[in-house]
């Protein structure tokens, strides 16, 4: 073989090698992205029960005068139970217990929400979507098997003999499941939202930010534009460089030890979760920013010292306004990793079940990753799709966030 | 930029200070993960009566102990879970740090499970034969030996030649506790011929032990990939779980929700969770959280607690616990006793009375 035909032999084995690594890559990618989409997409959906609701005034406490704040008071319970007796006539009181299990425990909570918004419908009778519970939605959604024995189930024989007629009658259907979206976690699959997790998370990266970028920008512009270069600057760099590196959990330590332990902050809140992923932030901050602070040509400089600004005048007017674009991606990258780290929050104590929405960053929380991880860890079955669509809405923010990244460097850079 | 810049962050500021600070009116609890399931399912019940819901910490049991005994005051949980009793050690802890008014509530009964895949062959076993597979030392011929079990059926012929391999929890659970004390040392047959009960609780470090974290679903999931598999845990998930996994019957019987209250079943054990009183009044709903978990809505018959895998209690310790719940009076349980080793029902004659502040 001559010199010529095997350096092209080699060029195309090195060709098809690259090939099969990226298809390989690929393959495993979409295996994952199958995996989870398959499992969690039945999050987004929620079977429910047709039925006819009498709001009989008899087993209701307030009228249709009454304010707001009474009706979401009052109780429901009675006529929740009313509803299941008229839409399923001449149950004895065990089959009504059965019959009862097969909509969701938060029923009437349902009806309250619906009387708050018509108050007039108090006397009529309305055609309602009704929750199922968990349970039955996962038979239907055939999660869980119908066909093992009875005692291995927790729809008996019995409930399935109901979901078959109701389902027969064309009761049975399926909407969109935005309580998902709306809610805070729950012990009930039906009703477990992630918002409380998603403001736990939106509150822990406001304070990462408000605390990681201001200090990340000044630290770097002090070490690239005021401090001549030197031993100190390069011990400086050398320790950032090896902080960008540290492993989360170390963080973590850091803050349980210092924030909470010295400082007594309290446990579980974003303030301190936040804190946490700022100083983990902050390297990756600082690298990026000097670096797109040296990216700005030395002229800039020249020409606004030539016109007597003051130094102080040429860094802010002219060279942190350049960089800012590369500074911006950085912190945004920085944030996305932030977004999903798990260890620090886990140590913080940023990992409970915490039912009630955070209203600011003192209120208990936990964070979107570590409430994947506490749903994968529930028995119940419907928490796994849970758990999946969970990692799918954090795997949409995270896209959104890079995607912003790139975005903002190409609409900001500028090219010299 | 710069401007927009600022004013950003004193909005972001403002926002995150507006919130209120310190002082909590919302219950904290921390502990067991096998308690967690039950303990999250009353903290929803107390939420919707009015109260805020409380948050539930599942860092284990020994975890949920060290965090709970490390002082009063706001910053510290008021209730820890616990999946068995506290440790003389840890009352020694909590004495240290001033938590000298603990009140002990055990609430309902949890089996251990010894579980495989319901595809696999079932499994009857004696505490010995699980001892026999998983200790690092054992008896053979009256001697100890290096454990040289390879399959099951080298233990007990009429077993299927299934290869040894269970999947344990790690040391800081409380399942793993109780199971060592039930199984391990119940079932341990070092004690004969050495005198003492020195290495009864060492698992075999050849690969057929392997350790898993607190995790139980990811145990279930490893079961349904290998049949031959064991691995143990509290009795909820084998009840969440059941078209996938299936019980060893253990010394003949199996687990369930009677064998496990009347604790035929060897490996039932009990529940507890510990309320700190100094924290009630403060706190608001710790004590309506605790008279919740012990009601009959609770652990009755159809209970919301029962429905999910909690096996009552006998009528004895129920009247007992609701009295206490109902009075707040710890009724001789101590934290200074305890870190003596000292404990109201250690001679009551229960089956897990000399667990109790061990």
């Amino acid at each position: 073989m001559s010199s010529l035909e095997k350096r092209l032999a080699a060029e195309k084995r090195f060709k098809f090698y690259g090939m099969f690594a990226m298809t390989l890559s690929l393959f495993f990618v979409l295996i994952l992205m199958y995996k989870i989409f398959s499992t969690g997409s039945g999050a987004f959906v929620r079977t429910t029960i047709n039925a006819d609701v009498y709001f009989d005034p008899n087993f209701i406490e307030v009228s249709s005068n009454s304010s707001k704040k009474e009706i979401m008071k009052a109780s429901y319970v009675d006529l929740a139970d009313q509803v299941i007796n008229q839409n399923h006539p001449g149950l004895d009181e065990e089959n009504f217990i059965k019959v009862r299990e097969m909509y969701t425990r938060k029923f009437d909570y349902q009806l309250r929400d619906y009387i708050a918004n018509n108050p007039n419908v108090i006397g009529k009778t309305v055609n309602l979507d009704i929750s199922a519970s968990s349970d039955l939605d996962q038979i239907v959604k055939g999660n869980y098997p119908r066909n093992v024995p009875e005692a291995q189930r927790k729809i008996n024989d019995y409930q399935l003999s109901i979901l078959d007629s109701l389902d027969s009658k064309g009761k049975m259907s399926k909407t969109f499941n935005f309580w998902f979206f709306t809610n805070g976690d729950s012990r009930d699959p039906e009703t477990a939202g992630i918002l409380g997790a998603l403001m736990g998370s939106f509150y822990a990266l406001l304070i990462c930010f408000s605390f990681a970028f201001p200090i990340g920008l000044l630290a770097s512009v002090y070490l690239e534009e005021f401090v001549k270069p030197g031993k100190i600057t390069d011990i400086i760099e050398v320790n950032i460089n090896n902080l960008a590196a540290v492993p989360s959990i170390v963080y973590g330590l850091l803050g349980l030890g210092m924030l909470i332990g010295v400082f007594g902050m309290p446990y579980q809140v974003p303030l301190v979760g936040g804190l946490v992923l700022g100083f983990m932030t902050l390297p990756t901050i600082i690298i990026a920013s000097r670096a797109s602070l040296r990216g700005v040509p030395p002229s800039i400089r020249e020409g606004a010292l030539a016109v007597g600004a003051t130094k102080m005048q040429t860094v802010f007017h002219h060279v942190i306004p350049l960089s800012l674009p590369g500074t911006l991606t950085g912190t945004i990258i920085g944030m996305a990793q932030a977004l999903g780290e798990t260890a620090p929050l886990l140590l913080v104590g940023m990992v409970a079940f915490v039912m009630e929405i955070p209203g600011g960053a003192f209120d208990p929380a936990t964070g979107l990753p570590s409430q994947i991880y506490l749903w994968s860890e529930s028995a119940e079955r419907g928490f796994l799709e849970k758990t999946s669509a969970g990692i799918m809405l954090l795997l949409s923010f995270l896209i959104i966030m890079n995607t912003v990244a790139v975005l903002v460097r190409r609409k900001l850079e500028v090219k010299w | 930029m710069k401007k927009s810049m600022l004013t950003f962050l004193a909005l972001a500021v403002s926002v995150l200070f507006s919130a209120e600070t310190f002082a909590r009116d919302q219950i904290n609890i921390v502990g067991s993960s096998t308690v967690y399931p039950y303990g999250t399912v009353n903290a929803q019940r107390l939420g919707e009566s009015g109260f805020k819901t409380p948050t539930y910490n599942p860092i284990g049991t020994g975890g949920g102990m060290k965090a709970f005994c490390a002082g009063v005051g706001v910053e510290f949980p008021d209730i820890t879970g616990a999946s068995r009793p506290m440790k003389a050690k840890e009352a020694k802890l909590c004495l240290e740090a001033g938590v000298t008014n603990v009140i002990e509530v055990m609430w309902a009964n949890d089996g251990i499970t010894f579980s495989h895949s319901n595809e696999a062959e079932p499994f009857s076993l004696t505490r010995e034969e699980i001892f026999t597979a998983m200790a690092a030392k054992v008896v053979v011929d009256g001697e100890v030996v290096e454990n040289p079990y390879q399959t099951w059926n080298e233990i007990n012929p009429s077993l299927p030649a299934y290869k040894i391999e269970v999947l344990v929890a790690p040391p800081t659970s409380g399942t793993r506790d109780a199971f060592d004390g039930k199984v391990m040392e119940a079932g341990c047959t070092l004690e004969a011929v050495t005198g003492s009960d020195d290495g009864c609780t060492d698992y075999r470090e050849d690969g057929k032990i392997i350790e898993m974290g607190e995790n139980d679903t990811l145990i279930v999931q490893k079961l349904v990939e290998d049949p031959e598999r064991f691995g143990y845990f509290g009795y909820s998930y084998l009840k969440d779980n059941g078209d996938k996994l299936q019980p060893s019957t253990v010394e003949g019987v199996v687990p369930s929700a009677e064998s496990i209250a009347t604790y035929e079943y060897p490996m039932a054990r009990p529940l507890f969770i510990y309320l700190k009183a100094d924290h009630i009044g403060v706190v608001p709903g710790i004590q309506e959280f605790a008279q919740m978990m012990v009601s009959d809505e609770a652990i009755g018959d159809n209970g919301y607690l029962t429905k999910i895998g909690a096996a009552p209690m006998v009528p004895d310790l129920i009247n007992r616990v609701r009295n206490v719940t109902d009075s707040l009076d710890a009724m001789g349980f101590d934290i200074a006793a305890c870190a003596e080793k000292k404990h109201p029902l250690k001679d009551a004659g229960y089956a897990f009375s000399s667990g109790l502040c061990k």
